[in-house]
């Protein structure tokens, strides 16, 4: 009997839906066969076969909440159900004739283990004990003692792998009724990722945010002057987030604790430059990473992040797709915000809110022009970042942005 | 016309018939298998049973149970209200209804075997080769069986000690201490294991002097320390002297006595030691006399041991159990691995759990246990918890004036398995089952402390110990 087990969810996630089962209990598999689909908080997972058999029994239903390492159901091993495949076909001219017979002979998918395996665990007094204190499904927890019954230990080691006991929640007085004029709809699994990282990034760091403008005039005018041109060599449209991504790689190597994060009581400084984008999909928000940003060219970001939105937009990013960024840059301006006070994707120590490119009125020389102003915010985590280094972070990108040949510099 | 048939052909010969030999036999019979057992019977006795029925487990039992009587009846009735006067002693009787029961018991097996299409090859079986065994009969006749398997159940015998000779008259060893033909005054008994302080204290209650001499600083080696501390406590109370880290020399036997000579392990000045009889009580040998194991190629080990891997000698074919292979050298353990061989031999998966097979001492108070020591488990550097109950605090031990021992229980300190029991008390060798199946099951603890025990019983010690491994026992 093979365990089909829920992968490692990545970092940070704890825990997926299981979505869809492609298969019902019975049916033969293949090893590396796709059985189910799993949702988690960003992406859809596929979990394949461990090995030929039987599915013998399915423990997480459609529906059902698992955690990585949870048992998904159980494969008999051996039951060649998965054999008639593998038959060669008979003679054409006898074919018919002899059509029932391939199947009589392919061994039979062996029914009994699947039975038996699907029978209630016998669990022993005190692992019931457990369970029931601990609101512990009996069903799916792995029996080790003498014909896979269910042990005292096999028990509490379910309940450590569930992790500090769930909270008992404090019962919030139920569900508030749901008035005339009002509509109850459940979030998202994305949405109440978001709402849980959010939060817990305003409980843990000390944040708070830096504002500077910019001047976009020459970064808008050298992407006016080299577009075309740009288009056609690349293949892909210049836009202004490629400009703040080198921006924002050479500030962080000016000020490195920018691109740090807190371990415990130890800072872990990264000397890796991957840049968490902000995308907004149908789902929310999401923050594809474009890795090593520092080595690309402008090109070269343009290029990463239109993928990472395309497959944001169709959802298909994979986990390893939102993993391991070391800084985001969120751009409110597209929806048309003035100015935000973003808030950090934890870990990490700093964001960048780019905002909504306006003209005013700027005092330029002793004169009143009339300038393309985009306001930047800094959000940090005080922690880890001086008001210095924030300030210097975000003066240093500014002028980045308005002298962009300091970029060609290296200034 | 016999010496003309051709060979008789079996799918299994044992050879031995007792415990492991025995129960390999009907085992094999049950099996549809065709079997035979060779067995001459103990000193060509030509009874089946071995040693346990014959001169071992059985009458030694007979013996304790008739010897407890006699000393509650001395020394315990008259505080019960039963006033008998001085109880008299009629040793003939005693050694007769003992060996009355021991014939029931090995008729018993003949019938057994009967029952279940064994053939009993009466006589003494040796291994010729590969598939071939000789049986000479008790009037010296010769006959060749052949056997598709053989199972090796010789056995074992009491072990000799240089300068102790054992002449079985004023020397003797657990066979001649079970029919001594009168009550010693005095009796030394070298070996303070299982069988020397069982048959020491019979003669002690039958009123012998009993002095155990022993080589290593403690008793019953394998018991679980503070179980044997308190067993020793509670001997040397009824009158048993204990001389421990001594070791026995020399003896000389004369017609009325016994002489020894006994010296300090450590070193330091040897004395002497007289008494009426001396019982050599210091261990087993495997036994395979004459058994013919060079004609297959096998080799015991030095210290007379068949190596085996789950029952099966290095020549293809010939099986071991019991006594002739390592392990404890218990019945039931032979038991367990005649079926288990049996079963192997028959293509099934038989399969026996060293890990639980229990000791029992019939003393009284009796110990028995099951698991691993105290000791064991600290070398293992494994974290346990421990639950005592004293039979002090048990009603039914109280009303019965046996509040001697306790139930002691080991449970690993993060699963709360139960890793052993060691128990000292009344009657534990019948408790001491319920946690041979409770550790079967991988049970915790918890499990036993979870589970309804009969009131009044001595069992509910079992319970309350358990309880004791959380902290919760409730009775004292």
């Amino acid at each position: 009997m093979a365990d089909i087990m829920t992968p490692a969810l990545g970092e940070s996630v704890t825990e997926a839906t299981v979505a869809k089962w492609t298969k019902k209990a019975g049916d033969a598999v293949r090893k590396d066969e796709i059985l189910v689909e799993l949702e988690t908080d960003k992406v859809s997972l596929e979990v394949a076969a461990p090995s030929d058999g039987v599915l013998a029994e399915i423990n997480a239903e459609e529906g059902a909440t698992v955690e990585p390492g949870a048992v998904l159901g159980k494969i008999s091993e051996g039951a060649a159900a998965a054999a008639p495949a593998a038959k060669p076909a008979p003679e054409p001219a006898k074919a018919e004739a002899k059509a029932p017979e391939p199947k009589a002979e392919a061994p039979k998918p062996a029914p009994a283990p699947a039975a038996k395996a699907a029978a209630a665990p016998i669990a022993a007094p005190s692992a019931q004990r457990v369970a029931a204190e601990n609101n512990l499904d009996v069903a799916k927890i792995v029996g080790t003692g003498k014909d896979g019954r269910i042990t005292k230990g096999d028990a509490l080691a379910a309940l450590e792998a569930r992790g500090a006991a769930p909270p008992p929640a404090p019962a919030p007085a139920g569900p508030r009724e749901v008035h005339e004029r009002e509509e109850r709809v459940r979030m998202t699994r994305l949405r109440q990722t978001i709402a849980r990282r959010l939060k817990e990034a305003q409980n843990s760091a000390a944040m708070l945010t830096t504002f500077n403008e910019v001047d976009m005039s020459a970064v808008m005018a050298l992407r006016n002057q080299y577009k075309d041109v740009f288009e056609k060599t690349h293949g892909v449209k210049l836009g202004f987030m490629s400009f703040f991504v080198r921006a924002v790689t050479h500030a962080l190597k000016m000020v490195p604790e920018v691109n740090a994060e807190i371990d415990g009581q130890d800072i872990i400084y990264k000397n890796h430059y991957d840049i968490s984008v902000a995308v907004g999909t149908e789902r929310g928000l999401v923050t594809p990473v474009v890795r090593d940003a520092d080595t690309m060219t402008l090109a070269g970001v343009e290029k990463a992040i239109g993928a990472l939105g395309k497959k944001a937009r169709d959802g298909q990013l994979a986990l390893e797709d939102l993993q391991g960024g070391t800084f985001t840059i969120s751009n409110g301006g597209v929806y048309g915000s003035l100015m935000s006070t973003p808030i950090l994707n934890a870990p990490q120590s700093g964001i960048l809110g780019m905002h909504k490119i306006q003209e005013r009125p700027m005092a330029i020389g002793g004169q009143v022009v009339i300038r393309p102003m985009m306001y930047l915010a800094l959000s940090y985590d005080h922690r880890v970042v001086d008001g210095q280094g924030a300030v210097t972070f975000l003066v240093h990108v500014k002028e980045a942005i308005e002298e962009p040949q300091r970029l060609l510099l290296d200034l | 016309m016999a010496d003309s048939t051709p060979a008789t052909s079996y799918d299994v010969v044992i050879i031995g018939g007792g415990p492991g030999g025995y129960n390999a036999a009907i085992r094999a019979g049950q099996l549809g298998l065709k079997v035979a057992c060779v067995d001459k019977g103990i000193d060509g006795g030509g009874t089946l049973g071995g040693t346990c029925l014959n001169v071992g487990c059985m009458p030694s039992k007979a013996l304790l149970h008739a010897s407890e009587f006699y000393d509650a009846a001395a020394n315990h009735f008259a505080e019960l209200g039963i006033e008998v006067g001085q109880p008299k002693l009629n040793l003939t009787q005693m050694m007769a209804q003992k060996a009355v029961s021991v014939a029931q018991l090995t008729k018993g097996i003949e019938f057994l075997f009967k029952k279940n299409k064994v053939d009993w090859l009466k006589g003494k079986g040796r291994i010729t080769g590969p598939g071939q065994v000789e049986v000479t009969g008790p009037d010296g006749a010769v006959t060749q069986v052949a056997a598709k398997d053989i199972v090796i159940a010789t056995g074992s015998l009491p072990s000799g000690l240089p300068g102790v000779d054992v002449d079985n008259k004023r020397i003797v060893d657990s066979t001649g201490a079970l029919s001594l033909p009168e009550v010693p005054k005095s009796l030394v008994v070298i070996g303070a294991g299982i069988i020397g302080l069982e048959l020491g204290s019979v003669w002690r209650r039958l009123g012998a002097q009993v002095t155990v001499i022993e080589f290593l600083d403690r008793i019953s080696p394998g018991m679980d320390a503070e179980v044997a501390k308190t067993f020793q406590r509670s001997l040397t109370k009824q009158g048993m002297t204990f001389k421990l880290s001594s070791k026995v020399t020399g003896a000389k036997a004369s017609k009325t006595g016994v002489k020894l000579t006994v010296e300090p392990v450590g070193g330091g000045a040897a004395e002497t030691v007289e008494a009426d009889y001396v019982l050599l009580a210091i261990g087993r040998r495997p036994y395979t006399d004459g058994l013919g194991l060079e004609s297959v190629g096998i080799t015991p080990d030095k210290r007379g041991f068949i190596e085996t891997d789950h029952w099966k000698t290095s020549a293809k074919g010939v099986w071991a159990i019991g006594d002739v292979t390592h392990g404890p050298m218990l019945a039931h353990k032979a038991e367990d691995e005649a079926v288990a061989c049996i079963e192997a031999i028959a293509g099934k998966a038989g399969h026996v759990n060293y890990g639980i097979i229990p000791s029992v001492v019939y003393t009284s108070p009796e110990v028995a246990w099951v698991g691993k020591t105290e000791e064991e488990l600290k070398a293992e550097g494994r974290a346990y918890k421990t639950g005592k109950f004293p039979f002090t605090a048990n009603s039914r031990a109280k009303i019965n004036h046996e509040t001697e021992g306790f139930v002691k229980v080991l449970a690993d300190a993060t699963t709360d398995e139960v890793l052993g029991a060691h128990l000292i008390g009344p009657s534990v060798s019948e408790m001491v089952g319920e946690y041979c199946v409770a550790m079967e099951f991988r049970a915790a603890s918890e499990d036993v402390a979870r589970t309804c025990h009969p009131h009044p019983t001595r069992s509910e010690a079992l319970r309350q110990a358990a309880m004791g491994v959380e902290g919760w026992t409730m009775q004292a």
